[in-house]
C-alpha cells in the first residue's frame, strides 16, 4: 500500500491553486494530482512527498486533508496493460472504488493508483505476477517515527 | 447550594414572600413609571386589588417595543441618582435599549450568578475564568460580580485572543469557564490546535449562556473540554445571566423565583398555559429597583418542568430554551428554529458542530440552505462518501423540520468561528413592502 494525500476542496475559483501553492512553499513536491468533482466540491487525490507531513501542513493552512490507503501496481506502458490488471480484481470479486494512472518517475512504465473495496487485492495482484509498489519505490516516505 | 434556605424553601413560603414582594412592586411601578400607571388604568387593572399570584394574569405585558420606545430613561423606577450601573441588549435586533441597576440590583444579580457558579461546582476556592465580553453587554460583568462574591478567584478575560484564553485556562489552573456555548467550542478547538490535552487542565466545569443550545451541544463541549457544563439563563432586559440555572442534575434550568415570577404564555392568545406545555416565557421581576418590569415577554420558547428535582432545590425549573420566537425561520410556511437544525446537524457523525443557514429567494419561494462542515477526521478520498453524508443530512433535516432544506458541505473551520454570541442564521430574503418587520 502506499499513501495517497486527499484534500476537499470547495468548488471555488482559486481554491486548487491555494493548495498547490501551500503544498510548493512547503518544499513538498508532487507526482501525480488527480481531481475529482462533484457541483458543489472537488476531491483531490495527490500523490507527492512525506504525505503525512503535507496533510498536517494543509490542515494548518484550513483545508479539510486526510491520507489515504491505496495500492499502486506497476503496468507495461503498452496497450491492455491497465486491462489485463484490472481483470484480475474483477474475476476475484474486488471492486475498484476510483483509479488513476501516471507514468512511473524512473521505470519505463505506467502506475496504476487503485483504491479496492477488499484487503486481498494486492495479494490477487501479486498471484497474476503484477509488481505492487512500495512507498519508496514512488516518493519520499514520512520518516518512521 | 449557595442559598439553601431559600433554594430549597417550602413552596408555600416561596409563593407567600413571592406574593407580598409582587403586591408592592406592582404598587411601586404605577406610583414610579408613567407608562405602567397608563397602561394599568387604560386595562382597569388596579395593583392595589391583587390578592393572588394568578390575579397578575389581569395586567398588561411589558414588549421588547416598550422599552425601545422608553429609550433611554422612561421606565426607570428611581431617580438617576439612585442608579450605579448601566448596560444595554446587543442591539442586533434594532433599537438598543438600556437596563439600569441601583447598587441594590447589583447585588442580587451577583447573589444569583453566585448560586448557579456554586450549582456548576465552583466554591470560594474556585479559579472562574470569565470569557464573556466585558462592557455593555451584561456576561462579563454579571458573572465577574458573583465570582467575586462567592470569593472565587476571578480571571477576566473577557472574549477574544482563544490562544491566549487557552494558555491562562491552562497555565493559572483554571477550574470554571464561563462563557457563550459556541465560544466554549470554539476554545476547544484551539486547544487540540495548540496540542493542549483537557487532562492537563484544572478545568472541571464551565457556566455557558447568551444563546441557545442543545443537549448534542453539551455532549461536544463536555468531551472537548473534559467539564461537566452548566446552563445558565438570563436576559439583559431582566437583568442579565442569572434569572435562571441548571443544577447538578442537568434537567431544566432552576428559576430564581424569589426575584423573578414565571408565567410561560401561549404564543398566539398569551394566556398563561398549563406546566409542561410549551409557550413564551414571561417574567415579572419582584425586587428590581432600577428597572422593574411587569409581565416582560422574553420572546424565548421554553416549558415548565413538572416534577421535583433531585438536587432538593423546590424552585420550578424551565426547559432550556427551544428557540426564540424572534429567531424563528418561517420558511415556506413551516416554523422552524436554528437550535432544532443544530440537534439535527450535532447528531450526525462526520459533520463538525459548526454551521450555518442561509436563507434567499429562488424566485417567489424560500430557500434555505444550511451550511455544514465536514469534521476534520473524515476521510476525504471518495466522492461517493461525502454524497451519502450531504444526503444523509438532507435527509435527517427534513424529517425532523418537516420542511427540506438543501446542504452545502464546507470545508471545515471555513465557517467564521465567534467569540461571543454565534450568527447561525444569515437572512438574505428582501423584506417585501408593507410586511411586519422588527
Amino acid at each position: 500500500m502506499i499513501k495517497q494525500l486527499s484534500v476537499f476542496l470547495e468548488n471555488a475559483p482559486g481554491r486548487l491553486a491555494g493548495l498547490a501553492r501551500t503544498l510548493g512553499d512547503s518544499g513538498i513536491n508532487m507526482h501525480a494530482l488527480m481531481v475529482a468533482e462533484a457541483s458543489e466540491f472537488g476531491m483531490v487525490r495527490i500523490i507527492c512527498d512525506t504525505p503525512k507531513k503535507a496533510k498536517t501542513l494543509l490542515e494548518e493552512a484550513g483545508f479539510g486533508a486526510s491520507v489515504t490507503d491505496v495500492i499502486a501496481v506497476e503496468v507495461p506502458d503498452a496497450p491492455g496493460g491497465l486491462a489485463d490488471a484490472l481483470e484480475v480484481l474483477g474475476a476475484n470479486g474486488a471492486n475498484v472504488a476510483y483509479a488513476y494512472c501516471f507514468i512511473h518517475p524512473l521505470e519505463k512504465g505506467a502506475v496504476d493508483v487503485l483504491k479496492v473495496d477488499s484487503d486481498d487485492a494486492e495479494d490477487m495482484l501479486t498471484k497474476a505476477g503484477f509488481t505492487v509498489l512500495a512507498e519508496e519505490a514512488l516518493y519520499v516516505p514520512d520518516p518512521v517515527s | 447550594m449557595y442559598r439553601p434556605e431559600i433554594e430549597s424553601a417550602p413552596r408555600e413560603a416561596i409563593e407567600k414572600l413571592q406574593l407580598e414582594r409582587l403586591q408592592s412592586m406592582l404598587i411601586r411601578v404605577y406610583d414610579n413609571v408613567g407608562m405602567y400607571r397608563k397602561r394599568f388604568d387604560e386595562a382597569g387593572f388596579d395593583p392595589r386589588s391583587v390578592q393572588s399570584l394568578e390575579d397578575l394574569s389581569h395586567a398588561p405585558f411589558t414588549t421588547k417595543d416598550d422599552l425601545r420606545n422608553a429609550y433611554p430613561y422612561g421606565l426607570f423606577a428611581v431617580p438617576l441618582k439612585d442608579i450605579v450601573r448601566i448596560h444595554s441588549s446587543s442591539g442586533t435586533t434594532g433599537q438598543i435599549t438600556v437596563g439600569g441597576y441601583t447598587r441594590h440590583d447589583l447585588e442580587v444579580w451577583a447573589e444569583l450568578v453566585a448560586r448557579v457558579l456554586t450549582a456548576a461546582g465552583a466554591t470560594a476556592d474556585s479559579i472562574v475564568q470569565v470569557a464573556y465580553g466585558y462592557g455593555l453587554f451584561t456576561g462579563g460583568l454579571g458573572v465577574h460580580d458573583g465570582s467575586q462574591l462567592l470569593g472565587a478567584m476571578t480571571v477576566p478575560a473577557s472574549g477574544g485572543n482563544t490562544k491566549r484564553q487557552v494558555k491562562m485556562l491552562k497555565d493559572l489552573g483554571v477550574n470554571l469557564l464561563a462563557c457563550t456555548p459556541s465560544y466554549a467550542l470554539r476554545i476547544a478547538e484551539t486547544m487540540q490546535e495548540m496540542g493542549v490535552d483537557a487532562d492537563e487542565m484544572a478545568l472541571h466545569g464551565g457556566v455557558f449562556g447568551a444563546e441557545p443550545w442543545s443537549e448534542q451541544m453539551r455532549t461536544q463541549i463536555e468531551n472537548g473540554l473534559g467539564i461537566r457544563a452548566t446552563d445558565i439563563y438570563g436576559l439583559s432586559e431582566v437583568m442579565g445571566p442569572g434569572v435562571a440555572g441548571e443544577c447538578e442534575c442537568q434537567s431544566g434550568l432552576h428559576v430564581f423565583e424569589d426575584h423573578f415570577l414565571l408565567e410561560v404564555v401561549d404564543t398566539e392568545t398569551l394566556k398563561p398555559v398549563p406546566d409542561n406545555q410549551y409557550g413564551e416565557v414571561v417574567f415579572t421581576t419582584l425586587t428590581k429597583e432600577g428597572i422593574p418590569l411587569v409581565r416582560y415577554r422574553t420572546r424565548d420558547i421554553s416549558r415548565i418542568i413538572l416534577g421535583e428535582c433531585a438536587c432538593g432545590r423546590t424552585l420550578r425549573r424551565m426547559e432550556r430554551i427551544t428557540g426564540r420566537s424572534d429567531d424563528m425561520l418561517i420558511i415556506r410556511g413551516v416554523n422552524v428554529y436554528p437550535s432544532q437544525i443544530e440537534q439535527v446537524l450535532l447528531g450526525i457523525p462526520g459533520i463538525a458542530p459548526h454551521y450555518q443557514v442561509v436563507l434567499s429567494k429562488k424566485g417567489s419561494m424560500d430557500h434555505i440552505e444550511a451550511q455544514v462542515e465536514v469534521a476534520p477526521g473524515f476521510s476525504f478520498d471518495e466522492v461517493s462518501k461525502l454524497e451519502m453524508l450531504k444526503r444523509q443530512v438532507g435527509i435527517e433535516l427534513a424529517s425532523s423540520l418537516s420542511v427540506s432544506i438543501s446542504v452545502k458541505l464546507v470545508e471545515p473551520k471555513s465557517i467564521t468561528r465567534s467569540e461571543g454570541k454565534a450568527k447561525r442564521v444569515v437572512d438574505l430574503r428582501v423584506k417585501e413592502e408593507g410586511a411586519a418587520g422588527q
